[in-house]
């Protein structure tokens, strides 16, 4: 099933690959339902999935490389669930939203986002830390050519500081990872398999550093302030089905790879490490705040954003409580709708006026109605208003945040307040005063097209938003795993909150986790 | 060990030379009407010896242990015999193109071939000698077959005076050798040094290391190469960058693991500053070429660096990973190089990277192809040079050398960018024009067979990982 899962995409792109030139209108469709292919595999992957368990589930295991111990081993638990739930969800509206923007070699674009999606695809899902990095490695090429051909003006530029900024980094991942496997053999275990290596003991001074080399590629990914500077040029230059995947999607996988392997396979140094992950996240909030507010550029401003965000993200993960988690994995979640949605936004502006300025916008509301509610709803999402699926997330964070340092949590919240000043300050000058615009005839009204890329959006937003317990109830077992395995090996350290003491199954029918005692 | 002579020892040799001197024959008696058939029949021909390897199978050392047949002979004479069938059908249509088609030139080739087999084989520093000379020779012509053309007799010239000083290094260091231990078998060698590091053996070393590095290209010892590559006709040029290195890693291989294991103190350092040093000068002045043969000189000099890792981590996984890295190599390089050879310019070779702008609107296969073989030589998945890349790496730092490998994965990197920024313009530049895409079965068909062995390597590499670790075995008998 997983198999198919990630596969689906690799040969919808072979399919579209050896279509006849010319044939554009066949490629998107075909590309289109190669990735409704994959949201209906994982819907029913959603559905058969046993919640409370914090096992791996749908395991498949084949020997790969077996002399060398290297298998191809797929699985999920619930917190790879939820993301590749958002995975299958903006590829299908990404591909959709470029219909109008893309109209040159649609094939390749095509081929490329759908070799794009098994990359991420099988991110999410390896168990095996070589087939991890294999895909982690091949997302790397798609979005390089994404941004290099079908970029804005400084895409070479752009493309380039992409791939050798997240390369730089993750090579290093990759000596760790081999560090890892050859520092885990003496105990018996030759193997790059994750579950295996998560319960090899380590020699003593080793583990920091393979630690830091792992979160060092994640932070690059995330983007972790001060780390930041590729991602408002890819962003910027990136055509908007790029940005949405790279906002929703590839900024995910570091912080995922936070959860997953900094985590889970070095918990006590992951603990020591915490204070200083935990302020940068803090300055990656309020930074990333305060530059979005100072953009000129609607697009860079989106960008920026995604740094303010991914810190909150980033300060969930290193709180290290239940709740905090939770509410970091359903923010990873938020973000991709509610940026994604941004990144859209951006591009439907863009796509009329062929402008990113801030200042060449303004009175849009009363040429395109429609637009201004679903823009409405996306900037009140990303700025976590209540009822609407930011606010769980934010909430969630700052609440296991707050248990683990009060003053951090209050730091963490002036960034939503930022979110909101930015946010608001953005919508009013593009879509309120008086029209700026030179040509405004060419702001005419969101099509049904484009209307049917927004809606599952703002389906996602309101539901996330009012019953999130189908997520939290899938991720919790997973989560609360996640926390147990570093309260076991970091026992003896004060800080940490005997959270998961509680009662299993606390979230089940609410929002709040387990209370503390 | 016996002094008997077995021949079926060197039976795939023998069928190797005399296929050269029949080609030879055949152009001479047969004249223009009959070279049509010389390529055919030199692919058939190489076959036939690669078959004749399997079939001779592992043996004991035969003429007095000069001559093995081990699993290391096996494998590095396979590879050379597949570059050779490979440049063949790369050389048919661009010498017919350029009325440059003889028999001498597929002797040639055949030769050069013969001196790799050679050198994969050797057991002896004689033999390791008579098979470098077998090799470079026919290379040096190789190079200046272009008659015409000043470029390639200067291409052939520069090789040829570079080349004999560096042969006579390996000489001298033969002889020092000899002196230290009173033999040229590498067994006894090997025997000789177990006790340790005398001056005389050292100095020997070393000269013998200058004249291996000049053939492999290492760094500093690799200036001849940009040039000898851009001046020598492009199918020469493929061929020389797959054959020699095979030849020149065999005898590295031959000479310093399982040779000289007691020293290995010494050339580990010495191997791992050159492989650094290869690795960091190849990639950064590889960034700022314009020239597509320059930048695959560049390119197999960066990558002589990262097989050079392998034997400097001195170990079986070493010289397992290098073998299979070669394999890669020999496709991703041979396969670039088709894409170059598939195209042309005004009836010129296709050189400046600027001008590929765009061919991905006429060509897209032709670009995809590009593209896939620029991915493996930068080392990013699922491409055979990224596992045979991780192999290395995982050698280095099993042999407790992380420096090499944190160099290897930097300069990797690098590379990335100049690697790239080919299949990215062929997609995304503005078509200049005035480059057109040739017919050229024999060249389509190694393009083919190398996407698919590249991609192969990269999704299932298993099965060459299977066949290369046998090598194990040598390390284990010592």
């Amino acid at each position: 099933m997983l198999t198919w899962l990630v596969f689906t995409p690799t040969i919808g792109a072979a399919a579209v690959a050896v279509l006849p030139r010319g044939r554009a209108a066949a490629a998107r469709w075909l590309g289109w339902l190669a990735s409704l292919a994959v949201l209906i595999l994982a819907v029913r992957l959603f559905q058969a999935f046993v919640p409370g368990s914090g096992e791996m589930q749908f395991v498949v295991r084949r020997p790969w490389v077996p002399l060398v111990g290297i298998e191809y081993a797929l699985g999920v638990d619930g917190i790879s669930l939820l993301l590749v739930m958002l995975t299958a969800v903006i590829f299908p509206i990404a591909l959709l939203s470029s219909w109008g923007a893309i109209a040159e070699k649609v094939r390749e674009f095509t081929v490329a986002m759908l070799l794009l999606e098994t990359a991420v695809l099988g991110t999410f899902l390896s168990l095996d830390l070589v087939l991890f990095y294999v895909f982690w490695e091949a997302v790397l090429v798609p979005m390089y050519f994404l941004i290099g051909i079908w970029g804005g003006p400084q895409r070479t530029y752009a493309a380039n500081k992409f791939i050798l900024y997240t390369m730089a980094a993750s090579v290093l991942m990759l000596v760790a990872i081999i560090a890892l496997y050859l520092a885990a053999a003496p105990a018996g275990a030759r193997t790059f398999d994750l579950l295996r290596l998560q319960e090899a003991a380590l020699p003593e001074g080793l583990a920091p550093w393979l630690f830091a080399a792992f979160t060092l590629a994640f932070a690059v990914k995330v983007p972790l302030w001060p780390l930041h500077t590729w991602l408002p040029d890819a962003h910027v230059e990136a055509p908007t089905a790029g940005s949405v995947i790279l906002a929703a999607l590839l900024l995910k996988m570091g912080t995922y790879g936070f959860l997953r392997f900094s985590l889970g396979l070095f918990p006590q140094v992951a603990v020591d490490a915490a204070p200083l992950l935990l302020a940068l996240a803090v300055v990656g909030v309020i930074y990333g705040g305060i530059v979005s507010w100072a953009q000129p550029d609607l697009k860079r401003l989106v960008a920026f954003s995604s740094v303010s965000h991914l810190g909150l993200v980033t300060l969930g993960i290193f709180a290290l409580t239940t709740e905090a988690l939770q509410g970091a994995l359903l923010q990873m979640i938020n973000h991709g709708i509610s940026t994604g949605g941004l990144f859209l936004i951006v591009g439907v502006l863009y796509d009329r006026l062929h402008t990113r300025a801030i200042a060449d916008y303004g009175g849009v509301a009363a040429l395109m109605p429609r637009f201004a509610a679903i823009f409405t709803i996306v900037m009140l999402s990303s700025a976590a208003l209540p009822s609407t699926n930011g606010f769980v997330g934010e909430f969630l964070i700052l609440l296991g945040t707050f248990r683990r340092s009060p003053p951090l949590a209050a730091l963490a919240a002036s960034g939503a307040i930022f979110s909101v000043i930015y946010l608001l300050w953005a919508y009013q000058k593009v879509m309120q005063g008086p029209v700026v615009a030179k040509t405004p005839e060419r702001l005419v009204e969101v099509d049904a097209r484009e209307v049917l890329v927004f809606l599952p959006l703002l389906a996602l937003i309101f539901w996330i938003g009012l019953y999130p317990s189908p997520l939290l109830r899938r991720s919790e077992a997973s989560v609360r795993a996640v926390v147990q395995r570093v309260e076991r090996r970091a026992q003896g350290e004060l800080w940490l909150h005997p959270v998961t003491a509680s009662a299993p199954g606390g979230t089940a029918g609410g929002i709040l986790p387990a209370k503390a005692r | 060990m016996s002094l008997a002579i077995d021949l079926r020892a060197v039976l795939p040799e023998m069928l190797v030379a005399a296929l050269a001197m029949a080609v030879l024959l055949w152009d001479a008696l047969a004249g223009a009407r009959g070279r049509r058939v010389l390529a055919p029949v030199t692919v058939l021909g190489l076959a036939a010896a690669a078959a004749s390897v399997l079939w001779v199978g592992l043996r004991p050392p035969a003429f007095a242990g000069a001559y093995l047949r081990d699993a290391a002979t096996q494998l590095l004479q396979g590879i050379a015999l597949l570059s050779a069938a490979l440049a063949t059908l790369l050389s048919a249509d661009y010498l017919r193109r350029a009325d440059l088609e003889r028999g001498e030139y597929y002797a040639l080739l055949l030769f050069a071939c013969l001196g790799a087999m050679v050198m994969a084989a050797a057991g002896d520093l004689i033999v390791l000698f008579l098979g470098l000379e077998t090799l470079s020779i026919p290379l040096y012509v190789l190079a200046a077959f272009r008659r015409g053309n000043v470029r390639s007799q200067e291409a052939g010239m520069k090789y040829f005076l570079l080349g004999s000083f560096s042969t006579a290094f390996f000489l001298y260091g033969v002889a020092l050798l000899y002196g230290a231990s009173g033999s040229t078998g590498l067994a006894a060698l090997a025997q000789a040094t177990a006790a340790g590091m005398t001056p005389l053996l050292g100095i020997g070393v070393a000269l013998l290391s200058i004249g291996l590095a000049f053939k492999a290209a290492l760094v500093p010892f690799h200036a001849w190469a940009p040039d000898v590559y851009e001046g020598a006709p492009l199918p020469v040029t493929a061929y020389m960058a797959v054959v020699a290195k095979v030849g020149a890693f065999a005898a590295v291989l031959r000479a310093f693991p399982l040779a000289l294991p007691g020293l290995a103190g010494q050339w580990m350092v010495v191997l791992a500053v050159l492989a650094m040093a290869t690795m960091v000068l190849g990639n950064l002045v590889a960034l700022v070429q314009r020239s597509m043969k320059r930048l695959l000189a560049y390119s197999s000099i960066a990558h002589a660096g990262y097989l050079l890792i392998g034997v400097a981590a001195g170990t079986a996984e070493g010289a397992w990973a290098m073998v299979f890295y070669l394999v890669a190599y020999l496709f991703m390089t041979l396969g670039a190089f088709s894409v170059v050879l598939l195209l042309q310019r005004a009836g010129e070779e296709a050189d400046l990277i600027e001008e590929y702008a765009g061919l991905g609107g006429r060509a897209p296969w032709l670009a995809a192809a590009m593209a896939v073989f620029m991915v493996s030589l930068a080392g990013l998945p699922p491409t055979g040079g990224f596992i045979g890349k991780f192999y290395l790496f995982s050698a280095a730092l099993g042999a407790g050398q992380p420096a090499l490998a944190l160099v290897g994965v930097l300069t990797s990197v690098v590379s990335v960018y100049y690697y790239l920024r080919v299949p990215y313009l062929m997609f995304a530049g503005r078509d200049v024009g005035g480059m057109e895409v040739v017919r050229a079965p024999g060249v389509r068909a190694v393009l083919v067979t190398a996407v698919a062995a590249v991609i192969l390597l990269g999704v299932l590499p298993g099965a060459l990982t299977q066949a290369v670790h046998p090598l194990v075995d040598l390390f284990g008998a010592r």
